[in-house]
C-alpha cells in the first residue's frame, strides 16, 4: 500500500525531530539539532531492515520515492518565497561575507575529499 | 500595469483558496518553462533546475515588492500556497524521502568525511563572516558576531542576532548575506561541481558539510546530480543547529576576547 511508505517516511520525520529537539534541550539551544539528518539515518536503516526480511514491496517504495522526486518543485517554491529584496537590499557587507565563504568553502571540498585516502568506489555494493 | 484588480478578482479568489493546488500548477509551469528555455535558449548548458530556481528567485523579488512583505511571492494572496509548498514541512519531508536512495555502505564511507567538512565549514563561515563585517567597519562584538552567524547560514544568523539583543538592522545584515550565499550555493554548485570533484557521495557529504546552508545545497546538487543530494543534504542539515549553538557562545566569546 502507497500509504505505508508514505506513513513510514512521516514516521521516520517525526522521530527524528523529537530526537533532534531533545538534543537540542540538552545542549541547551531553542529549536532541533540535526532532526532532519537523524530521520535520514532513520528511513535508511528502517528501509534497510525492511528490504532485508522482503516486506518493502513496489507500492511501499513509491509511498517514498514520490516525496523524494517532487522535492526540486519544492525547492522551486522555496526559491520563490525568499526574501530576496531584503537580500539584494543588504548592502555590501552582506555580499562580502557571503561570497567569501561560499568561495573559501568550494576551494575546500577538493581538500577535505582527500583526507581519510582513497575515494570508495561508487559501484561498491557490498555490506 | 494598469489593470483593474477587480477583474480579476473571481479568478484570483479561486487561486487564494486552493492555494496548495495553485503552487503546484504554478511551480509544474515554472518546471516547465524552465526546461524548455534551458535545452533550446541555452542548448543544455546550464540544467533546468537552476533556470527554475532562477524564475522563483525572480518570482519572489517581484512578489516582495508588490506586497512590500518578506515572504518574496507567497505575500500575494492568491500565491500565497508557495509558502505551503515550499514551507518547512513539505521540505523537510522531501529532503528525509531522498534518503531512500542512500546505500548503508556508501554512507559509512561518507560519514567521517562529512563531519570533517562540517566542523570546517562552521569555522569557515564564522571567521570569514567576521572578517568582512570587521572590514565594513562594525567594531561591535554583538554585531560581529550576528553578521558572522548570518554568513553560516539565514537561519542562524537571526537566531544567533536575537539571542545576543542584536538590533533590527544588523539583523537584517545577517539575514541578507545568509540568503544570498543560499543563493550563490544554488547556482554556483551546478558550474564548479566538475573542477572541484564533486560526482560522488563522499564529495557529497564534505560539500554539504563546507556549505551548510540546507537551501542551497538541495538546490545545487539537484541542479547537478540528483543522486547525491541525499548524501549532501544529511551534512548540510546538522549545520545550522549547530551554528545556533556555537554562535550566541562560543563565536560571540572568542569575538569578544578578540576586539576587547
Amino acid at each position: 500500500m502507497l500509504i505505508y511508505g508514505t506513513a513510514l517516511l512521516g514516521g521516520c520525520l517525526l522521530g527524528g525531530r523529537l530526537a533532534g529537539a531533545w538534543l537540542a534541550r540538552q545542549v541547551g539551544v531553542a529549536g532541533d539539532v540535526g532532526g532532519v539528518g537523524i530521520a535520514m539515518l532513520l528511513l535508511v536503516a528502517t528501509t534497510a531492515l525492511l528490504r532485508r526480511s522482503g516486506r518493502l514491496d513496489a507500492q511501499t517504495t513509491t509511498g517514498i520515492g514520490y516525496w523524494g522526486g517532487i522535492y526540486i518543485p519544492i525547492v522551486v517554491a522555496m526559491a520563490a518565497t525568499l526574501d530576496v529584496r531584503a537580500a539584494l537590499g543588504g548592502g555590501v557587507v552582506a555580499a562580502v561575507a557571503a561570497g567569501a565563504v561560499v568561495a573559501a568553502a568550494f576551494c575546500l571540498v577538493p581538500v577535505i575529499v582527500r583526507i581519510g585516502g582513497r575515494l570508495p568506489g561508487r559501484d561498491g555494493e557490498t555490506a | 500595469m494598469t489593470l483593474d484588480p477587480a477583474a480579476f478578482k473571481p479568478l484570483t479568489d479561486v487561486l487564494a483558496a486552493e492555494g496548495l493546488v495553485t503552487a503546484l500548477v504554478l511551480v509544474g509551469m515554472i518546471t516547465w518553462g524552465a526546461e524548455a528555455v534551458a535545452r533550446h535558449l541555452l542548448r543544455g548548458r546550464v540544467p533546468g533546475s537552476v533556470v527554475a530556481i532562477l524564475a522563483g528567485l525572480a518570482l519572489a523579488w517581484w512578489g516582495g515588492t508588490v506586497s512590500g512583505g518578506t515572504r518574496g511571492a507567497a505575500g500575494i494572496p492568491w500565491l500565497a500556497g508557495l509558502g505551503l509548498l515550499g514551507g518547512a514541512t513539505l521540505r523537510d519531508l522531501a529532503i528525509v524521502a531522498t534518503a531512500f536512495g542512500i546505500r548503508p555502505a556508501e554512507l559509512a564511507g561518507a560519514g567521517a568525511a562529512g563531519v570533517v567538512g562540517l566542523i570546517t565549514g562552521l569555522v569557515v563561515a564564522f571567521a570569514l563572516g567576521g572578517v568582512s563585517a570587521y572590514a565594513c567597519g562594525y567594531r561591535d562584538p554583538v554585531a560581529v558576531t550576528t553578521i558572522a552567524a548570518g554568513a553560516a547560514t539565514y537561519i542562524v544568523g537571526p537566531v544567533t542576532g536575537s539571542a545576543l539583543g542584536a538590533g533590527a538592522d544588523v539583523i537584517a545584515v545577517a539575514f541578507a548575506a545568509g540568503v544570498i550565499k543560499a543563493i550563490l550555493v544554488m547556482l554556483l554548485t551546478p558550474l564548479v561541481a566538475r573542477s572541484i570533484g564533486l560526482d560522488n557521495p563522499r564529495a557529497a557529504a564534505v560539500y554539504g558539510g563546507l556549505m551548510g546552508t540546507n537551501s542551497g545545497v538541495v538546490g545545487g546538487l539537484a541542479a547537478t546530480d540528483p543522486a547525491l543530494v541525499p548524501y549532501g543534504a544529511l551534512t548540510a542539515t546538522f549545520y545550522t543547529g549547530l551554528g545556533c549553538l556555537v554562535g550566541p557562545s562560543i563565536v560571540h566569546g572568542v569575538v569578544r576576547l578578540l576586539l576587547g
